[in-house]
């Protein structure tokens, strides 16, 4: 049970002119464990949604056919199950327990199964906590593992994991590698999208690569698949194994201080941290979940008022402004001194081009129009964005998104660049491209300071490197 | 910070009952009382619902700090009367300029306080003893509403804690960008309008994906539901109603045998 055949299938959403998949034909028997691999905008998604009958009828056209078990998916749905990115969206009770039931409910199984299969696929992915509590009170990795149950409960010949730990951190995400691997079965199918290759690699024994024009490039054992197609693969984005990316040191030391931090704070989210960021480097700020270094990368661009100590400005970031300080400034006047790049792009979208969004800060800065369109033009060429110009930004893929929120931050020209976990979710072709951009900055005399999980990151870009600690005690 | 968890002892003999039983015993209570306009029924009624109230297991100073917007609400009612009641008669308390304060006054906006607490208790002391995921279920298995709308308000309820971190995210991006409102009203406004949207458009997008991932766990697919937790609705359910139809008759009784009964029809 559990064996997916798929002939020549191809799907358009309804209103879209691109095909997102085509002449895709695969065979995948019961109890195999396959990774879905391909570039970005391959279509790997909406293959995994037409395998979970999650496309109805209505809401595009479909060719070809799919099938599991030799049956349409929207009528077999009990045989499937799927976890999702993002874990906010997933859980629907408040209570773990009553969530794991809430599938069960929906099946009907009989009420005096319930808890006992509840108990049974929570033990499954190795779930720490007891059945009555809080969903809200659990971290992104506990939630996808909570997640997973709830799909486990359901006993699917075949599970669906879709970019299951691309919203966490380096050990959110092994916590559901680990509860995968731990709960799988030899009769479950598995299929797995990830563009993580090398982490993903255990858990599966047969590669597909999906072709971005239509149709599967490549089909069989991991080494087999990388050993002909991986130098090509790595070139369009994906993470495959043994292809390094050449770390970009700083040419020259760092240059004139811009801001300082004494004793900066926020209780209970932020404990008292001193730190000093220079022209002409690349500071990194690591630490566990918790130790608040969103809220340090908030405190820095000027957005959230301290709680306790102070962020100072040098006369070299801010001019005549230096004695005041920055979360206090104009927000134009702040806009010019501080880029600040947040985790979630789409929180940064004000206009509904992608050329106003670029406009909008050189527009806020009292730029002339000439200028403007200069500054915008540079940029989308920059960033590979030229032919998105008249598009909404609510419309972009993931790596785009970033490359446009990146974008906006410099438009204004800033001397000092704050992002927040940049890379995160990114395929290795946007990756690279954030490297180099940032190093480029750096060297050009910017300061750059980034809040990541990403090693990779640090150990390519970063040339000094702040570790923050928890203090849970420093309410002062 | 918006609580949505109950603050009362789950065990309490009266918390513990089925929440529709709550539910329907707080309507009728509160319904009952708007049948009259004087300020002794609900003053009796009031009495009445501070004194059962340890039968639902809520400390008084929960309850207080509970119901801080009826507190702010009477407030802004006295202030509202003392300068812009019609009825200006009685003693004169107080008279500085246009405003002048009489006893009439004063009598009438004691009443009309009384009154907004006494019919809005009932409902701050149900939801204070009743889980949200326990409403929903009784709501589907004793009051037969549809799976579809109690369980889909639920999960929606569930995101609602969200929306307050979000607008402070879309806030500080705004500002990363360049845009603020400084001291100008119509910027303010016009910030405020596409702040709010931006929000709308996350929420919905999020109730989007919510919806995807209930599909996929077969909410709603037409197979009949069964239930992993049961709601019992028991005698002592139906005696819940009774007395808050019992007590609250008794209260209305009271108000005509003391001769103070104003009918708010005729």
């Amino acid at each position: 049970m559990g064996g997916v055949l798929l002939r020549g299938f191809g799907w358009r959403h309804a209103g879209r002119r691109a095909w997102a998949v085509r002449g895709v034909d695969l065979r995948v028997e019961a109890g195999e464990r396959v990774l879905l691999l391909g570039p970005s905008g391959a279509g790997k998604s909406t293959v995994l949604s037409a395998l979970a009958g999650l496309l109805p009828e209505d809401s595009g056209e479909q060719e070809g056919t799919v099938e599991i078990d030799g049956l349409d998916p929207r009528k077999g749905r009990e045989r499937v199950g799927i976890v999702f990115q993002d874990p906010e969206t997933q859980l629907v009770m408040a209570r773990c327990g009553d969530d794991v039931a809430f599938g069960l409910e929906n099946r009907g199984v009989p009420a005096d199964e319930i808890w006992p299969r509840v108990d049974e696929a929570l033990h499954r992915v190795g779930f720490p906590y007891p059945r009555d509590r809080h969903t809200a009170a659990l971290s992104g990795g506990e939630q996808q593992r909570l997640a997973l149950a709830g799909a486990l409960a359901l006993r699917p010949a075949l599970l669906l994991l879709d970019e299951p730990t691309a919203n966490l951190d380096p050990a959110g995400a092994e916590l559901v590698r680990h509860a995968v691997a731990g709960a799988l079965d030899t009769d479950t199918t598995l299929i797995l999208v990830e563009h993580r290759v090398a982490e993903a690699l255990p858990l599966v024994d047969r590669v597909v690569v999906l072709e971005p024009g239509g149709g599967v490039r490549a089909d069989g054992a991991p080494e087999a698949v990388f050993a002909a197609h991986g130098a090509a693969l790595a070139a369009e984005g994906v993470w495959v194994p043994g292809h390094p990316i050449a770390p970009r040191p700083a040419t020259a030391g760092p240059g004139e201080l811009l801001l300082t931090a004494d004793r900066l704070g926020l209780p209970p989210r932020l404990g008292s941290t001193d730190l000093a960021v220079r022209a002409g480097e690349a500071l990194a700020v690591r630490g566990p979940n918790g130790a608040g270094k969103s809220t340090l990368a908030l405190l820095l661009g000027g957005l959230l008022r301290p709680g306790s100590g102070r962020v100072t400005a040098s006369t070299g970031l801010a001019g005549a402004d230096h004695r005041t300080p920055p979360h206090r400034w104009r927000a134009p006047a702040l806009t010019r001194r501080i880029g600040s790049v947040f985790q979630d792009p789409e929180h940064q979208f004000v206009t509904s081009t992608v050329f106003d969004e670029l406009a909008l800060g050189p527009r806020r800065t009292g730029q002339p129009e000439a200028a403007v369109k200069e500054t915008v033009t540079g940029l989308l060429d920059r960033l590979r964005l030229a032919r998105l110009a008249a598009a909404n930004p609510y419309t972009l893929s993931g790596g785009e998104a970033r490359r446009l929120s990146v974008a906006t931050a410099l438009a204004t020209a800033p001397r000092l660049l704050i992002c927040d976990e940049p890379t995160f979710g990114q395929d290795r072709r946007t990756w690279r491209e954030l490297v180099d951009l940032f190093a480029d900055l750096r060297d050009a005399g910017h300061g750059v300071v980034t809040v990541t999980h990403d090693a990779d990151f640090v150990a390519a870009l970063a040339d000094r490197t702040v570790t923050l600690h928890r203090a849970p005690d420093d309410h002062r | 910070m918006i609580s949505i968890e109950p603050v009362a002892a789950p065990d309490a003999p009266l918390a513990r009952r089925n929440p529709i039983a709550k539910v329907a015993a707080a309507l009728v209570f509160s319904f009952t009382l708007l049948a009259t306009l004087d300020p002794v029924a609900p003053a009796i009624a009031i009495a009445l619902e501070l004194a059962v109230l340890p039968l639902f297991g809520i400390r008084y100073r929960v309850l207080a700090r509970r119901a801080w917007p009826l507190l702010l609400s009477a407030a802004g009612i006295l202030v509202t009367l003392v300068l812009f009641a019609a009825d200006r008669s009685g003693r004169v308390l107080l008279d500085a300029g246009p405003v002048l304060v009489t006893t009439g006054v004063l009598l009438t906006a004691l009443g009309l306080v009384l009154r907004v607490f006494a019919v809005a208790l009932p409902g701050v002391i149900v939801f204070a003893t009743t889980d949200p995921t326990d409403l929903a279920d009784a709501l589907i298995q004793n009051a037969k509403a549809p799976a579809r709308f109690a369980i889909g308000a639920l999960a929606a309820f569930r995101l609602v804690p969200l929306l307050g971190q979000e607008w402070q995210m879309i806030s500080m991006a705004r500002r990363a960008r360049g845009v603020d409102a400084g001291r100008n009203p119509v910027a303010k406004l016009r910030l405020f309008a596409s702040t709010a949207f931006a929000l709308l458009v996350g929420a919905i997008r999020r109730g989007t994906r919510l919806a995807v991932a209930m599909d996929a766990r077969g909410f709603d697919a037409g197979t009949p539901r069964t239930v992993a937790r049961q709601q019992h609705f028991t005698r002592a359910d139906s005696l819940l109603i009774a007395g808050a139809a019992v007590l609250a008759a008794a209260t209305l009784t009271t108000s005509v045998a003391l001769g103070t009964f104003r009918p708010l029809i005729g």
